[in-house]
């Protein structure tokens, strides 16, 4: 292969493995606002603090000594999510269920005031400068001659990958043949309807955002290892970036959310592969704003009727 | 007590502890490249613990203590008081206007320079969040991107003040006509999206704005910003203690006083004052045109308003154009208070704390916006330990007033005519 393809498949592999992360977000956004029409602006801080769980459960299993890789994973997925959907379901319940109804704005800005709360309360916490995430899983596979160009998947962005597709199988099945599940898309389509049929939808809605906020934190620690450090910001930019790839593959739409996040991923990797990483940043704010002017709906959402 | 109420309640105390206790009680302490996990002091793990407790309670007696929440309302005295009437309340609203800005005006000259320097500040953010007011308040437009208004004032001035020599008096005009334009070539193709959508692509936008500027370093100077910008002049008097610029002639010579640092900083506290001044008048004027009612039927009725024949489009692009204007003039007079502008000063948080303002005060209350502002700036000033945790308590303050009191602390009253019965 030449050297040029080589590169392209390089940026391809980067976005793919970012997208996925991003995807895993996105899920959050996308099953909120299928169900009760919100932006969930704090999202993206559910996912800092997952990151944040990750790396205390990391640090802390550590200082205790223990040092086999799938268990420390494994713990650390596992705070990881617990913390967050606990945070989920308590950011549900306190900012948004009673402002539940009104106008539209108000749920929004209560979010906005908890995306802040909750910034500012680990960056109190845990300070503001950003922390070195340990590098668990290093090494990866090379491809290409080494004399001009090489290719490489690390083994870090296959377990990226591979983690991400188990989530969203279980995912799938999940709201496919689960009960909750069932419920969950009962209530999507008919909050009103659901109710009346007996469905308790106040905690579908808390199941909503509780398995958002699981999805958000395995990402949390996915992206956190990715990366290597962070920060009590690092929320911010990928929740926004997370809302764009829910809108570009349809708000509401589980399968678009993914779509939408592998796409944002490959295009943001092209930029700052083939232009200029400082300006990846343009380019999907650029993108989220260019699809809410033209296609609303996204690519796989369902058109909005409004009713009088 | 029904055990439905105890297992809820210690559910809720549960949650309390899992989203406090990790991150809060665990701190991350990095040395170098390593990291090593630090547990917190004893007072913290009790206040984590109290904490639990006083949500297990509150739980527990939730319906008790909703009662007498209840109740509380009747032992307000205003509670039964009617509503004030039409004169009276203008009287009042035009007594504090006058008051205020007679304190306004005599201020520097019984305080200390530091304190004029900050209440240089409150005007800006006055300036900042009147116009806010206008589109979020008015006209129901949540912009989140709004300091990318304020960014085109500061570094239009900036630029042309480096590159073509611009005074402050000339630039002014520019700068906020600048802003308006920005807001209006923006406005146009965004203003047709729903509320959620229209604040997410305002936020976008903000964002773009602070990017190129930061990263497009020949024009900008990217993160390093722009300094060097020149103090407003009086009438062609400088206020430095040497003449910078050929032709000019210095304050305090001409009116043969000693010089003093002083008169700058009053007289660029007097120039804000005279905008946010103007400001506050312009908007008023708008409030009561036909323009300004329309702005409120759209917010309140957007179906219903279109049908009476009023076009979203163009009334909704004058409100954003409007209050991009007065963010292009606060953006301006803190160019040139600062001396120096960096992205730094334009992020998303500014944007987040004029919102708050503008949530605090009472959305489209001029009075209460007003008041917001100065509480908003000042408190951090006079509490330091207070200004760790400005953000945090923003935060929950945008929530609780969102979940309590949505119209805000001081909500806006309407202008209306009442029919006297014809005896």
């Amino acid at each position: 292969m030449s050297e040029a393809t080589l590169y392209f498949i390089q940026q391809l592999i980067n976005g793919l493995t970012i997208g996925s992360a991003y995807a895993l977000i996105a899920i959050g956004y996308t099953m909120v606002y299928g169900i009760i029409g919100m932006i969930n602006f704090a999202h993206g801080e559910i996912y800092m603090i997952g990151a944040y769980t990750a790396l205390i459960a990391i640090t802390g299993l550590a200082t205790l000594g223990i040092a086999w890789l799938p268990l420390i994973l494994i713990v650390a997925l596992v705070c990881a999510m617990i913390v967050s959907s606990a945070m989920g379901w308590a950011v549900e319940r306190v900012a948004y269920r009673p402002v539940r109804g009104r106008h539209r704005l108000i749920p929004l800005i209560s979010a906005i005031g908890m995306s802040i709360f909750l910034q500012n309360y680990v960056h109190l916490a845990q300070g503001s400068r950003n922390i070195g995430f340990p590098l668990l899983i290093d090494g990866g596979i090379q491809f290409g001659s080494e004399a001009t160009f090489q290719a490489q998947i690390s083994y870090m962005q296959i377990t990226v990958f591979l983690t991400t597709l188990v989530c969203m199988t279980l995912l799938s099945l999940f709201i496919s043949r689960s009960r909750i599940g069932r419920a969950c898309r009962a209530v999507s389509q008919d909050l009103g309807m659901a109710n009346l049929l007996g469905i308790d939808t106040n905690r579908i809605i808390s199941a909503t955002f509780v398995i958002g906020a699981a999805l958000a934190a395995v990402a949390g620690l996915l992206l956190g290892m990715y990366y290597g450090s962070i920060d009590p910001l690092f929320g911010f930019i990928a929740g926004l970036k997370a809302f764009t790839a829910a809108v570009l593959g349809g708000i509401g739409s589980i399968p678009g959310a993914m779509l939408g996040g592998l796409i944002l991923g490959v295009s943001e990797s092209m930029t700052s592969g083939y232009l200029s990483g400082e300006y990846k940043d343009v380019v999907s704010f650029g993108l989220l704003i260019l699809i809410l002017l033209f296609k609303p709906t996204g690519l796989l959402g369902k058109p909005e009727v409004e009713k009088i | 007590m029904a055990a439905h109420n105890l297992k809820h309640a210690l559910f809720c105390a549960f949650i309390t502890v899992i989203i406090s206790y990790p991150i809060l009680g665990l701190n991350l302490i990095a040395q170098g490249t390593s990291v090593t996990l630090e547990g917190a002091t004893t007072a913290t793990v009790v206040n984590v613990f109290l904490a639990a407790v006083a949500v297990f309670l509150f739980q527990l007696f939730r319906d008790n203590i909703m009662g007498v929440f209840g109740r509380v309302p009747n032992l307000n005295p205003l509670a039964k008081r009617g509503p004030v009437s039409q004169e009276k309340r203008l009287l009042m609203e035009r007594v504090f206007f006058v008051a205020i800005i007679l304190l306004a005006l005599v201020w520097p000259f019984i305080v200390s320079r530091g304190a004029v320097d900050l209440a240089t500040l409150v005007l800006i953010y006055i300036m900042l969040a009147l116009g806010l007011n206008v589109v979020v308040g008015l006209a129901g437009l949540l912009d989140l991107g709004y300091v990318a208004f304020y960014a085109v004032g500061a570094y239009t001035f900036a630029l042309l003040s480096q590159y073509f020599g611009i005074s402050f008096w000339l630039a002014l005009p520019i700068g906020a006509l600048l802003a308006a334009l920005f807001g209006f070539v923006l406005g146009f193709p965004v203003l047709r999206l729903r509320g959620d959508y229209l604040a997410i692509v305002t936020l976008g936008f903000g964002e773009i704005i602070r990017i190129l500027l930061n990263n497009w370093t020949t024009l900008t100077g990217g993160p390093n910003g722009i300094g060097g910008i020149p103090d407003p002049t009086l009438f062609g008097m400088e206020f430095g203690r040497r003449v910078k610029e050929e032709g000019n002639v210095s304050f305090h010579e001409t009116f043969g006083i000693a010089y003093s640092g002083e008169h700058k900083v009053i007289f660029l506290y007097l120039i804000a004052l005279v905008l946010a001044i103007f400001t506050l008048l312009v908007i008023r004027r708008f409030m009561r045109m036909p323009v300004g009612r329309a702005w409120e039927a759209l917010r309140e009725d957007e179906i219903a308003a279109r049908s009476l024949g009023m076009s979203r489009t163009a009334v909704k692009l004058s409100a954003f154009t409007i209050g991009a204007f007065f963010a292009g003039f606060a953006g301006t007079v803190f160019a040139s208070k600062q001396g120096f502008i960096s992205p730094e000063s334009f992020v998303f948080l500014e944007s987040a704390i004029i919102l708050a303002i503008v949530v605090l005060g009472g959305m489209g209350s001029q009075v209460g916006v007003i008041l917001a502002a100065i509480a908003v700036t000042i408190l951090p000033e006079l509490a330091r330990e207070f200004s760790e945790y400005r953000m945090l308590i923003f935060g929950a303050a945008m929530v609780l007033m969102m979940v309590w009191r949505p119209q805000g602390l001081l909500p806006m009253r309407r202008i209306q005519i009442e029919l006297k019965e014809q005896g």
